[in-house]
């Protein structure tokens, strides 16, 4: 078989191996061309936080180009979304973007109660802002970790997951799991939390001011760190935008835009936070970013928990939800980015047609822009801060 | 002619950061390479005190050493582990009257309700299919319950090694 004979998705013989690379990526086999070779990376390689597959360009050890190769784990969600109520899509929410999981569910809640004119409780406004901001620390903390483990230090992953495990335990005590939590409902949230909800996120924000400390002590002012990152992957602010990113890769950018600000929902227009901005770009920009962000969601879970009211957590509970036909839509950011949900009802209890706007998957489409030109190693950290979650670009 | 790469960069920090500028040439002062080299090793030495305090003050730690700690361990009351049948305290019966919500509102068809006939010709639960490998164990059951007759149970490790171990009949197991 030759590269002439490339079938749907091109297929290049390396070496004697048939090699499956995307269409229009190939090789300039004529004279002077032929030190470039491919490198396929993943999908189970262990810095690719999951299981993304990435097609290599190389001359030597500098990547010329990256194209990612979508869907190893694809499980049609939006189709199944088709034959589910939109009660049960919420759980189909969690396996979006898992680390984001409350998140996901508001996004899905918004809509309906946008829809069918839900209103929300005062109590069950509070539980949404605080859940979702104890979730956008607890993700960011297991990106923490694993930033420094990919960049080879392990010490860094236990640390990370020291703190993400006490804000487990408020999630598991308040809902029953730990990561595909299923807790939002239209109006409100299916159960009341717990007495000890609020002494433990008391502790937990306690606890993080100091562990916060800690971090950059180990990882941000690391000297290994600083060469690993400085100046590798710089993505411009238009680049950024033009790929359509968002979340801390746009705001690592220097581009202050935030869901939460520039569209507020829930009650976040009621609570001060700054939204954090790097002046570079590159990957260490990126990191400041999420760990300013983490500083910034304590002052907003400390500022609620302050003023949280009583009073019922849930409003009118529907037998079955049917939207009016139409289309809805709304956006929240997740620990990502913009995670929007697009509806499109027919009048019954199922969607006709459900469609996420998932931030890793914008955020994906900017990876050829920053690591073009940078040696492999440099890919890892790239990919770390990227901070893309798999299953929310496959869905 | 070799393909050049497009922005090869070199490693380093910014040259607003102290010594660098990304045309892959290092500029580097004596001064500022003495200051990098300090300031470096400092980093590291106070990373690694952060180790040694947490080594000589080990009850800051908060993990639990799970797998001896099996036995004792307690989940919280709203884990949710696989699906039980709550009993009636009195008689052992179960509560549930086979209305079959439950079954309407799972999305991934775990429970099946079967109903049978009893002596007044009433309907009661016959069987109640519960297929754990098709669980999602999102709750859902549980709150589309208006008799409060089935709940999640505390019991966790519940992997099998055969799938078939997981089609469980919580009601009418035939003997």
């Amino acid at each position: 078989m030759t590269e002439q004979q490339a079938g749907l998705a091109g297929d290049i013989m390396e070496n004697g191996v048939a090699m499956t690379v995307p269409p229009g990526f190939s090789i300039d086999r004529r004279e002077g061309h032929t030190d470039e070779y491919f490198l396929n990376m993943g999908p189970q390689h262990p810095s690719t936080h999951g299981v993304l597959r990435l097609m290599l360009r190389m001359d030597g050890e500098n990547v010329l180009e990256v194209v990612p190769h979508l869907g190893y784990i694809h499980r049609g969600l939006e189709k199944i979304g088709e034959n589910q109520t939109y009660l049960q899509n919420i759980h189909l929410t969690d396996r979006l973007d898992y680390l984001s999981s409350h998140i996901n569910n508001l996004a899905l809640c918004l809509a309906i109660e946008k829809a069918m004119g839900i209103g929300v409780p005062e109590r069950a406004e509070y539980i949404r802002v605080m859940v979702c901001e104890l979730q956008r620390i607890q993700s960011h903390l297991l990106w923490w970790g694993v930033l420094g483990m990919d960049l080879g230090a392990i010490t860094s992953f236990l640390y990370g997951f020291k703190e993400r495990e006490l804000i487990t335990d408020i999630f598991e005590e308040m809902c029953g799991a730990r990561l595909t939590m299923n807790f939002f409902r239209p109006g409100g949230s299916f159960a009341d939390v717990p007495d000890t909800f609020i002494p433990r996120v008391r502790a937990v924000v306690e606890r993080m001011k100091s562990a916060i400390d800690e971090y950059d002590t180990l990882l941000t002012n690391n000297v290994i760190m600083h060469l690993r990152t400085k100046g590798i992957g710089v993505l411009a602010a238009e680049t950024a935008l033009a790929h359509g990113c968002s979340g801390p890769v746009l705001r690592g950018s220097g581009v202050a835009f935030d869901v939460r600000r520039s569209d507020p929902y829930s009650i976040y227009d009621r609570f001060s936070f700054d939204i954090p901005v790097g002046t570079v770009g590159d990957c260490f920009d990126r990191y400041k970013v999420r760990m300013e962000e983490m500083r910034q969601s304590l002052r907003i879970i400390e500022e609620a928990a302050a003023s949280f009211p009583g009073g019922p957590y849930r409003s009118k509970k529907y037998a079955t939800y049917n939207l009016p036909a139409g289309s809805y839509y709304s956006q929240v950011e997740t620990a990502r980015g913009l995670l929007g949900v697009y509806i499109e009802a027919d009048g019954g209890p199922k969607p006709y047609r459900i469609k996420y706007r998932s931030p890793s998957f914008a955020n994906l489409s900017a990876l050829n822009d920053l690591a073009a030109g940078h040696k492999l190693a440099d890919l890892v950290p790239i990919i770390a801060t990227l901070d893309v979650l798999i299953p929310d670009i496959d869905r | 002619m070799k393909t050049q790469a497009k922005n090869i960069q070199g490693r380093g920090y910014p040259v607003e950061r102290g010594g660098f500028v990304p045309d892959g040439q290092v500029h580097w002062s004596l001064a500022g390479y003495l200051t990098h080299l300090v300031n470096g090793c400092l980093s590291l030495v106070k990373g690694m005190g952060l180790t040694f305090g947490y080594f000589s003050h080990p009850g800051r730690i908060i993990t639990q050493q799970y797998p001896e700690n099996r036995e004792t361990l307690v989940m919280f009351p709203r884990f949710r582990g696989r699906l039980a049948l709550v009993m009636d305290e009195a008689g052992g019966a179960p509560l549930c009257t086979a209305c079959g919500m439950c079954e309407k509102a799972c999305p991934n068809g775990s429970i099946s309700v079967l109903t049978r006939r009893d002596s007044g010709n009433r309907k009661v639960l016959g069987r109640y299919l519960y297929r754990f490998s098709q669980c999602t164990l999102c709750n859902l059951c549980v709150e589309s319950c208006v008799f409060g007759a089935i709940r999640m149970a505390q019991d966790f490790e519940l992997a099998a090694y055969d799938s078939s171990d997981l089609q469980l009949v919580l009601y009418g197991k035939e003997e």
